[in-house]
């Protein structure tokens, strides 16, 4: 009895357990950041770093042999009332080459609005190689009442995407974000739309 | 002489409700655990008739649509969280001294605390069915954005289950601490009975992913109400993550489940075979590596989200790879009661039924885990059929057995055999005529959680609706038969069982209040 009583400790056992479970609650936030980086690695969501940012460097060698045909959804998250829709559904692209099109999108509100467009891009292997130069999802876009107005996205297809990716789908949800912009400062303006 | 007093008032309790409210003794705490589970065991029960009352036919009869949702999702909660957790850890705490020869749990205060938090975790729960906007509807899994709409209900349902996550956790510290530290001397690690070992493993899970249960429930809750953007794609989040957090906490949970039943199962299935259990270490390592696994398993909840290839091939391979350990377990349970000389008392019913419609369980979680087909599998009531076969006549089954092979030990009481006998043949005919029927009508494309369906589906249906009234009555011959070995009967003896062994069969039925006052020696 005596032995087991000096070699065994129930205290430490249990102040270990407890720095177990403090530990693993930290590990539950940290798969939020391990998911961000594991989703930029691997274009996984088609929703990552490359498809939320202006691409820098789209200086690419364009490939004519090659087309590639892009398709453009535009949907509205539960709640949001707005009128928005691509300005062409498809389109032939080489890869290499910037090209532009735009989306449209209304207010019906008698009040103006701030709106948030969150792209995806599928499959989630051509996300890694779909470049936007220029997207209205990349601010927050702020209606007048009624307002109306086209938006552009420039995009570049990069060459090295893998030989078996024909179609490529650019999806935009809207999201009605006016009463959680409200709080905060970092509205940017739409430039020009 | 001095010994011999001490032990007399030792044996002295509280008497009234003080002695449960201030109690420290793992008898009354198991048995606390194991009456709430009980009592949650018919609320849950309950619910599950309205939402079977519903289906009886196609349209909509008995509840309103948003209702049918809360009483789905409250079902899920209550049956995981009320019913087979604390009916699990009453148990563990009941035996786990006993078995391993220790006079009482490691920390018998804290052992209090993660009891009496459960009382009101749950009514807090259940209250929310009163709050405007109703309970919880969007299903146990709380996933956002469908969850974030939750009325008034959601803040107080995370924190009932913070506090559930809470009390199991300070729960698995107390087993933890009580395996490794308060064995008597000569109880080596694999001379431990399987239950022990089992639930060691179980505390463990508990440590790694209640804790991630939290942070996730506390993510939706700063979602909501501190407008953080975890899982809100607006702001740049993800809903999908919390899918991920979620089921790295969830597949383990579903073994957390599961292994304190394969311990149960291990110690029943041996007695009355009359041999000793049929490869002990591999049934330890099967545990283990059960274990193991059931933390790289568990987008294979998810399959339909969108995953790459690569993704859903490894979620595949290592799901089927599960197979293999609780293979291991079922071939040796067949193989102890191989040539054994076998009775067939109630607990051993169960027991058997349980290898029986577990396997079931688990052959179509087998199904499941390919990939293609779980695509057309994803959401229906194949999946119902599923979890209900691995959880009813699975862990619930395990837990009844459980009850019957004790009891005696815990009141020194014989149950009465015959409705015993009565209650297992009941409960297991209706359980398969509510659960069988799911799968076909699952297959044939039924969606889970939607109050109405399609006229082809209303015989299985309907059948299923006729078996759930049957097993939830039958349940009511349980409660019955529970109370009146409690409060009376045959006397039951020391070992109760001929076949029976293992230190808790040594103390005298009912065993004393505190178990080993001297540990036994263990050869």
């Amino acid at each position: 009895m005596s032995k087991i009583s000096r070699s065994r400790n129930p205290g430490k056992t249990s102040f270990r357990l407890a720095l177990v479970v403090i530990a693993m609650f930290g590990f539950g936030f940290l798969m939020v950041p391990i998911y961000n980086v594991f989703c930029d690695i691997t274009g996984l969501n088609g929703n990552n770093k490359n498809t939320n940012t202006v691409a820098s460097n789209v200086d690419y060698k364009v490939d004519e042999n090659r087309t590639i045909k892009v398709q453009f959804m535009s949907s509205l998250n539960s709640g949001t009332r707005m009128d928005f829709k691509p300005e062409v559904f498809e389109m032939e692209v080489h890869p290499g080459r910037v090209y532009t099109t735009n989306f449209y999108a209304r207010n019906p509100h008698k009040l103006p609005m701030i709106g948030q467009a969150v792209p995806s891009v599928q499959p989630a292997q051509a996300s890694l190689h779909f470049h936007k130069t220029e997207c209205f999802c990349f601010t927050q876009q702020k209606f007048a009442a009624r307002e109306g107005r086209d938006m552009p996205v420039s995009f570049v297809v990069d060459p090295d995407i893998p030989e078996d990716i024909e179609t490529i789908t650019l999806s935009y949800t809207f999201f009605d974000i006016t009463h959680t912009a409200k709080n905060s400062e970092q509205n940017k303006l739409p430039d020009g739309g | 002489m001095s010994a011999v007093m001490a032990d007399e008032h030792h044996e002295e309790h509280p008497k009234g409700i003080t002695r449960w409210l201030f109690t420290t003794n793992h008898k009354d705490i198991g048995t606390l655990y194991l009456f709430l589970a009980l009592i949650m065991f018919f609320i849950g029960g309950f619910m599950a008739l309205i939402i079977r009352a519903e289906l009886f036919q196609p349209g909509l009869q008995v509840v309103e649509p948003q209702f049918f949702n809360s009483m789905t999702t409250m079902h899920a909660l209550i049956m995981i969280f009320g019913v087979v957790m604390p009916a699990f850890t009453g148990l563990a705490n009941w035996l786990i001294p006993m078995m391993v020869g220790a006079t009482d749990m490691a920390l018998p205060r804290m052992n209090n605390w993660s009891f009496w938090i459960l009382p009101f975790a749950f009514t807090m729960l259940i209250s929310t069915l009163l709050m405007d906007g109703g309970g919880p509807a969007g299903g146990w899994t709380l996933y956002p954005p469908l969850s974030l709409q939750t009325g008034t209900a959601l803040p107080f349902v995370i924190f009932s289950i913070h506090l559930m996550g809470l009390s199991s956790i300070m729960g698995s510290i107390n087993v933890i601490a009580t395996i490794l530290n308060m064995r008597a001397p000569g109880m080596t690690l694999m001379k431990m009975p399987l239950f022990v070992w089992t639930w060691l493993i179980t505390a463990y899970l508990l440590i790694a992913t209640m804790p991630v249960l939290a942070g996730a429930v506390t993510m939706l809750l700063t979602d909501k109400f501190f407008g953080t953007s975890f899982f809100n794609a607006a702001g740049g989040g993800d809903p999908v993550l919390f899918q991920h957090i979620f089921w790295f906490f969830g597949h383990p949970e579903v073994y957390v489940l599961i292994l304190p039943a394969f311990g149960v199962i291990s110690q029943i299935i041996p007695t009355f075979a009359r041999k000793p259990l049929f490869g002990y270490s591999s049934m330890v390592y099967a545990t283990a590596s059960i274990a193991f696994l059931s933390f790289i398993v568990w987008a294979h909840h998810m399959f339909t989200v969108g995953m790459p290839l690569a993704g859903e091939m490894f979620f595949m391979f290592t799901t089927m790879l599960i197979a293999v350990p609780t293979g291991v377990k079922v071939f040796n349970w067949v193989a102890t009661m191989w040539r054994g000389s076998m009775t067939f008392e109630t607990p051993m019913l169960f027991a058997i039924g349980f290898i029986m419609m577990f396997t079931i369980g688990g052959f179509s979680g087998l199904m499941m885990a390919i990939t293609p087909v779980d695509f057309q599998y994803h959401d229906t009531y194949f999946i119902v059929a599923h979890f209900h076969y691995v959880l009813v006549p699975g862990a619930i089954f395990s837990i009844i057995a459980a009850v019957y092979y004790w009891l005696p030990k815990w009141t020194g009481h014989m149950y009465n055999e015959k409705l015993g006998k009565l209650h297992f043949w009941l409960s297991t005919i209706f359980v398969n005529l509510t659960f069988f029927p799911m799968h076909f009508i699952g297959l044939a494309g039924m969606p889970r959680r939607i109050p109405d369906y399609s006229l082809q589906f209303v015989e299985f249906n309907q059948i299923a609706t006729i078996g759930a009234f049957g097993f939830g009555f039958a349940q009511l011959l349980f409660l019955y038969i529970v109370l009146q070995t409690v409060r009376g009967g045959q006397k039951a003896t020391d070992q109760v069982w001929e076949g029976a062994h293992g230190l808790e069969w040594t103390l005298a039925s009912p065993p004393p209040y505190h178990s080993f006052t001297t540990p036994p020696e263990v050869k």
